[in-house]
């Protein structure tokens, strides 16, 4: 922030004082903007949830970044400006679909995302592991080992583990639906609480 | 590099200033979504050390110049401008933009650059071409004008006029910053 200099008291308040809703409006107009001229690359939003609030990023192509908020969003934020481009503004018009849907698929009205994704973050065989998960209906479970072999690697049961971990996409790439042999949970990025709710809600559903 | 959105918000209030310092509340808000726009598309190519302060003033300056060309060669409006969703400023606002328009343009800039935006001397005179020493007379200069022209309109007529709402009788003397090498 600014320092307040001596001098800067002498000036009359009016040519200080800033309207916050003129100023929110200038933010949406220059996203609109931006976005018309083709300078946009990444619009994201956040959304409270029953599993806490999420973020979500998109670049023109779709769906890139769905993120927990443990994962800590400003960082996040900071790693798409490393790895995409730091082109970023907050849009949430842009985000509209997909909020709609993961607010449909949380009150339990909705089984199947249907939105355009960007796989741009996961890359080989991870990205072959989460290409295969949407394949695995709403509200049931496969084990490690049963998502390596459909994989076409079934050895591969910790590297599955490792895709689920880095999911780019949770909860619209369900790899919460990956549970271990034993019928445990497992792992997850969003905490295990979030694992189950999920779970949970899809078997109630 | 941090993502654009975060030099929105943090030194959006302030670019919004300038402009409105610069070229007026009107024009001020066309003037703040070209310097961001433009800011958007040169940011990939920013140095990481950059003063990003400096960066967004020397582009809304640039903005503001042609904004204030175009104003010279085409003095009327060009067409109806469409609803913006901001008020106009308040009437007992305008007598300050008033004031402040009437400013010569290096002590406007120098006001609005030096006080409003928070940049040295050393850093408006390069924006402005300008030297430090001659920004912080501008500096000065400006305030002490803009105190006669608006804190003081009685004393262009003979009936005493009252102080409009919220203001402070001007000091005999005005402290001007003294943190030059800040």
């Amino acid at each position: 922030m600014n320092t307040v200099e001596p001098g800067s008291s002498a000036l009359p308040a009016p040519l200080r004082a800033v309207d916050p809703a003129a100023l929110r409006a200038l933010q949406t107009r220059l996203a609109a903007a931006a976005a018309e001229a083709g300078l946009l690359d990444l619009s994201y939003t956040t959304m409270d949830t029953p599993i806490g609030k999420l973020l979500l990023a998109a670049t023109d192509q779709g769906l890139v970044r769905v993120a927990f908020d443990r994962e800590n969003h400003d960082a996040v934020l900071e790693q798409l400006a490393g790895k995409i481009s730091p082109r970023i503004l907050h849009s949430p018009a842009r985000l509209a679909a997909a909020v709609r849907q993961l607010d449909e698929y949380f009150a339990g009205r909705r089984r199947v995302f249907e939105l355009p994704l960007d796989w741009r973050l996961a890359k080989g065989f991870r990205r072959e592991v989460l290409a295969h998960l949407p394949q695995i209906a709403y509200g049931q479970t496969e084990s490690y080992a049963q998502v390596a072999a459909a994989a076409g690697s079934p050895k591969a049961v910790r590297a599955v583990g490792t895709a689920c971990g880095t999911n780019p996409l949770p909860v619209v790439v369900p790899c919460h639906r990956v549970v271990r042999s034993d019928g445990s949970f497992g792992g997850y990025l969003g905490g295990t609480a979030a694992k189950q709710l999920l779970l949970t809600l899809e078997a109630a559903a | 590099m941090k993502p654009f959105e975060q030099l929105v918000t943090e030194h959006g209030a302030m670019v919004l200033r300038v402009c409105r310092a610069v070229l007026g509340p009107d024009e001020a808000e066309d003037a703040w979504s070209e310097t961001f726009l433009s800011a958007l598309k040169a940011y990939p190519e920013l140095p990481e050390d950059a003063n990003t302060e400096a960066w967004l003033v020397t582009i809304a300056h640039r903005k503001a110049i042609d904004v204030t060309r175009k104003r010279s060669r085409n003095p009327l409006p060009m067409e109806e401008l469409p609803e913006r969703p901001s008020a106009d400023p308040p009437e007992e606002d305008q007598d300050l933009w008033d004031a402040v328009k009437a400013l010569p343009d290096r002590q406007r800039e120098a006001i609005a650059y030096h006080y409003l935006a928070g940049l040295p001397h050393r850093e408006v005179a390069a924006i402005t071409g300008s030297t430090p020493e001659a920004v912080r007379r501008a500096a000065s200069d400006g305030i002490k004008n803009l105190r006669r022209t608006y804190l003081a309109p009685a004393a262009a007529s003979v009936a005493p006029v009252p102080l409009p709402v919220g203001s402070v009788p001007a000091p005999a003397s005005i402290s001007v910053s003294k943190g030059e090498t800040r």
